[in-house]
C-alpha cells in the first residue's frame, strides 16, 4: 500500500509535482499515467526516498521510504534502465544489490532467468540493448521478491514478446497480492495491464479511478450509420427519424451519420420503418487511448508543431499548389472526438475527479470539445472491426450498458 | 493503439475473491535479514573490484610507484660517487613514484562515488540501501583498505629494492622504516579518501578529480610564482603545507625546515578527511539523490 498525502515538490520556481494525494492498493496493477514532464517520476522517486518532498508526505505501509524497516526486502523498483554503471556485468550488478540487501546470491541467478538474461550474465552492460536493460532493471526490481513493486515505463524499448511478458509479469505479481505500480505514457498499454489508473497533469492528480469507470466516464460509445451518398434525403429523414426516437444526431464531414442514445438494433429498426437503406451501421467505442489524451491535453507542456521549414522551401513553381498538410500534424485537437453527450453516462458516481468537482466528464485542463469529424483522422481512432473481443460482462460492476450495447446489438 | 480494454474485468473479481482482507499482502518466502555495514562493505568491495577502472588504475599506481621508485634508485646509484649518498635515508626515492602514483589513487577515489552519479547508479543504491551514510561509510572503508594495502605492497617492494640497491647509504632506523612504508601508504589513502568525499559532494568525476588535482599541485606551484616580499610568510606556508612537500615529510627530506614534520601531515590528512567526511555525510542525508 502506497499512500501519498498532500505530495508537493518544488524545483527551484518550477513545481514539479502539486498536492498529490493517492492511495495504491495491493492487488491489483495500478497504472500511472501522464504526458513527458507531468512529475511521474519525481512522484516515483519520492515514494522511493530519493527525493524529499518540498510538503506533503508518501509512505509504503506507513513508514516513510527511508525509515521503511528492510525497504529492499518490501519494495523492489525499476526507475530508469540506465541507473547502471555499465562498466559492470550484469551478474555482478545484481551481486552487489543483492549483498547490500542481505538477499542470498543464488537469487540473482534466479531472476536473471526469470527476465531471460542468463546467457548474457557475464556481459557487461554497457553492451545491452535498451531493452536488455530494462529487463535488468526489472530483475533489479525483483530481487528481494518484494511485495511493493514500482516500475517506471517498464516497456520502453521491449520487443512485442517482452512488451507481453511484462504485461504478464505485472499482472502476475498483482495477481499474488502484491502492490505493483507502473507508470507510462502509453495510455493503449495501460489499458490492458493496469486495473486502476491515477492520471496526472503538470504535477497535479486528474483522476484516480478503475479503468472502467475512466472509460466510460471519458469514452463516447457511438454508432456510425452511413445512408446512401446519391440519395441525401434519406440521410435527412433518417436523422429527423432517429433525433424523433431520442437519439442524438451528428453528421460527420464525410456524410455519415454519429449517433448516440440508441441501441444499434433500434437505429436498425427506425431505418426499416421508416424506409430508408443503409450503407453503413457500426459500434463504435472511444478508446482509452483518446479519453486520455482528451484529458491530458491541456496538461502538455512538449507539444510537437508542424514543421515550417520557414525559408528553406524552393519557391514552389508557377502555377503550383502547395502540398495538403497531413491532418493530424501540429493540431492539437486533431485527436479528441467530442463526448457528443453529457447524460447517460452509466457510471456517474464511480468517477471522481480531483479539483474539478463541477465537470464531471472533462478534467480541469480538459480544452472544450473539438470539431466533430476530426476523430477519423486520429491514429487511436476505433477501428469498426477490432471491436470483435468480447466484452465480458464483469459480475460486480454496474451494468455497462453504454459499453456494451455495441456488441450486444450484433 | 486502440484497443478498447477488452481483458480487465477478469482480473479484478479473481483477485477480490482469493486473498480477501485477511491476507492483505504477498509474503516472500526468502528469510528477511537485518541488514547492517557488513553487507554494505560486501556489496561495495564487489562493486570495486568489478568494474575495469579500478584495475586500470591501481595498476597504472603500481607500475608508477615501483617503476619510478626504482628508476629514481638506480639513476642515482648509477650517477653517484662512492660515498656519495653518506647519511642518506634510501628510502626517500620512492617518494618521486608515490607522488607520481598518487593522482592514480585521486582518480580510484573520485570515480568511486561520483562514477554512480555520472551512471544513476546511484538511484539503484540508495533504493537498496535507503541509509545513506551507511552506503558512504561503507564505500570510505573499502576504498580506503584497497588504497592502502596497495599502496604499502608497492612501497614496501621499492623500500626493500632501494635499501639493496644503494648499499652505501645509511641503513634506515626502524621509525624511518614505518613512516616511510606505513606512514606514507596511510597518506596516500586518506589522499584517496578525500578524493572520495569529493566525488560524493561535487557527484560529477572530471569536476572532482580536477579539484583534486589541483589541491595536489595548486599550491606548490602558486608558491613557486609567489615573488613579492610581502607575501613571504604566505609562500612558505602553501610551500609548507602542500601535498607534496606533506608527503616528502615521511622520508625526513622535507622541502623547507619549518612547517610540518614527524607524523603532523597524516594528522593533518586525518583531520581534513574527517571534516570533508562530516560535511559529505550531512550533505547526502539531506541532499535528492
Amino acid at each position: 500500500m502506497i499512500e501519498a498525502v498532500g505530495l508537493t515538490k518544488r524545483y527551484g520556481d518550477k513545481t514539479a509535482v502539486y498536492n498529490l494525494s493517492f492511495q495504491v492498493r495491493p492487488g491489483t496493477v495500478t497504472g500511472f499515467l501522464g504526458p513527458n514532464g507531468s512529475g511521474k517520476s519525481t512522484t516515483m522517486r519520492m515514494i522511493l526516498g530519493l527525493d524529499n518532498p518540498t510538503s506533503g508526505q508518501v509512505t509504503i505501509g506507513g513508514y516513510p521510504y527511508r525509515r521503511l524497516p528492510n525497504a529492499p526486502r518490501q519494495v523492489g523498483a525499476l526507475l530508469d534502465a540506465k541507473a547502471v554503471h555499465g562498466g559492470r556485468a550484469a551478474r555482478n550488478h545484481l551481486l552487489c544489490l543483492a549483498q547490500l540487501s542481505g538477499i542470498p546470491a543464488r537469487r540473482v541467478d534466479e531472476v536473471l532467468g526469470v527476465v531471460g538474461l542468463q546467457d548474457v550474465a557475464k556481459r557487461r552492460s554497457k553492451g545491452f540493448s535498451l531493452g536488455m536493460g530494462q529487463r535488468l532493471g526489472i530483475a533489479a526490481a525483483l530481487l528481494g521478491d518484494p511485495q511493493v513493486l514500482l516500475f517506471d515505463e517498464p516497456v520502453n524499448g521491449l520487443d512485442p514478446e517482452g512488451i507481453l511478458w511484462v504485461r504478464n509479469l505485472m499482472k502476475a505479481l498483482a495477481a499474488e497480492g502484491r502492490t505493483v505500480f507502473v507508470s507510462s505514457h502509453l495510455m493503449s498499454e495501460m489499458a490492458v495491464t493496469a486495473d486502476h489508473l491515477i492520471v496526472i497533469g503538470r504535477g497535479q492528480l486528474l483522476a484516480d479511478m478503475s479503468i472502467k469507470d475512466f472509460i466510460s466516464a471519458n469514452s463516447a460509445d457511438f454508432a456510425r450509420v452511413r445512408t446512401p451518398d446519391t440519395e441525401p434525403q434519406l440521410r435527412e429523414k433518417l436523422s429527423s427519424a432517429l433525433t424523433e426516437a431520442g437519439g442524438h444526431v451528428l453528421p460527420e464531414q464525410d456524410g455519415a451519420l454519429r449517433v448516440t442514445g440508441l441501441p444499434l438494433p433500434r437505429i436498425s429498426d427506425i431505418a426499416h420503418d421508416s424506409d430508408v437503406r443503409l450503407w453503413e451501421l457500426s459500434p463504435h467505442q472511444a478508446s482509452l487511448e483518446e479519453a486520455y489524451m482528451r484529458m491530458t491535453q491541456g496538461a502538455v507542456d512538449y507539444r510537437s508543431t508542424i514543421d515550417q521549414k520557414a525559408g528553406l522551401m524552393q519557391p514552389l513553381p508557377p502555377g503550383a499548389q502547395p502540398p495538403m498538410p497531413v491532418p493530424g500534424q501540429g493540431q492539437p485537437d486533431w485527436y479528441a472526438p467530442p463526448p457528443p453527450q453529457q447524460g447517460g453516462q452509466p457510471f456517474a458516481d464511480g468517477q471522481r475527479f480531483a479539483g474539478a468537482p463541477g465537470q464531471p466528464t472533462a478534467g480541469p485542463y480538459a480544452a472544450p470539445a473539438p470539431a466533430p469529424g476530426a476523430a477519423p483522422a486520429a491514429g487511436g481512432s476505433p477501428n469498426p472491426y477490432a471491436q470483435a473481443a468480447p466484452q465480458p460482462a464483469a459480475p460486480n460492476s454496474v451494468p455497462s450498458s453504454d459499453l456494451t450495447k455495441p456488441e450486444d446489438a450484433r | 493503439m486502440s484497443t478498447p480494454q477488452p481483458p480487465m474485468p477478469q482480473a479484478a473479481p479473481t483477485w477480490q475473491a482469493a486473498p480477501g482482507p485477511s491476507h492483505p499482502g504477498y509474503t516472500s518466502p526468502i528469510p528477511v535479514v537485518t541488514t547492517h555495514l557488513g553487507h554494505a562493505i560486501a556489496s561495495e568491495w564487489t562493486k570495486i573490484k568489478s568494474v575495469r577502472s579500478t584495475m586500470w588504475t591501481l595498476g597504472v599506481f603500481v607500475l608508477l610507484v615501483i617503476g619510478v621508485g626504482l628508476g629514481a634508485a638506480a639513476l642515482v646509484a648509477a650517477n653517484t660517487d662512492p660515498g656519495g649518498l653518506e647519511g642518506e635515508n634510501p628510502l626517500s626515492f620512492g617518494f618521486f613514484g608515490l607522488l607520481l602514483g598518487s593522482i592514480c589513487v585521486i582518480t580510484l577515489g573520485v570515480l568511486t562515488t561520483a562514477s554512480e552519479y555520472g551512471t544513476g547508479m546511484i538511484r539503484t543504491t540508495m533504493v537498496a540501501c535507503p541509509s545513506r551514510g551507511r552506503v558512504l561509510a561503507a564505500k570510505a572503508i573499502v576504498f580506503f583498505v584497497v588504497a592502502f594495502v596497495v599502496t604499502l605492497v608497492s612501497a614496501v617492494v621499492v623500500a626493500l629494492a632501494d635499501v639493496a640497491l644503494l648499499d652505501d647509504a645509511r641503513d634506515p632506523t626502524g621509525g624511518e622504516w614505518l613512516k616511510g612504508t606505513v606512514g606514507v601508504s596511510l597518506y596516500i589513502a586518506l589522499l584517496g579518501l578525500l578524493s572520495l568525499i569529493i566525488g560524493s559532494i561535487i557527484r560529477h568525476s572530471a569536476g572532482a578529480i580536477t579539484i583534486m588535482i589541483g589541491l595536489l599541485l595548486a599550491p606548490l606551484v602558486i608558491a613557486l610564482f609567489m615573488f613579492a616580499q610581502s607575501l613571504e610568510g604566505l609562500r612558505e606556508a602553501l610551500f609548507e603545507y602542500s601535498i607534496p612537500n606533506q608527503l616528502s615529510v615521511f622520508y625526513a627530506n622535507s622541502l623547507s625546515e619549518s612547517g610540518p614534520s614527524g607524523w603532523d601531515p597524516l594528522w593533518i590528512a586525518l583531520g581534513v578527511t574527517a571534516a570533508a567526511f562530516a560535511g559529505a555525510y550531512a550533505l547526502l542525508e539531506k541532499r535528492d539523490v
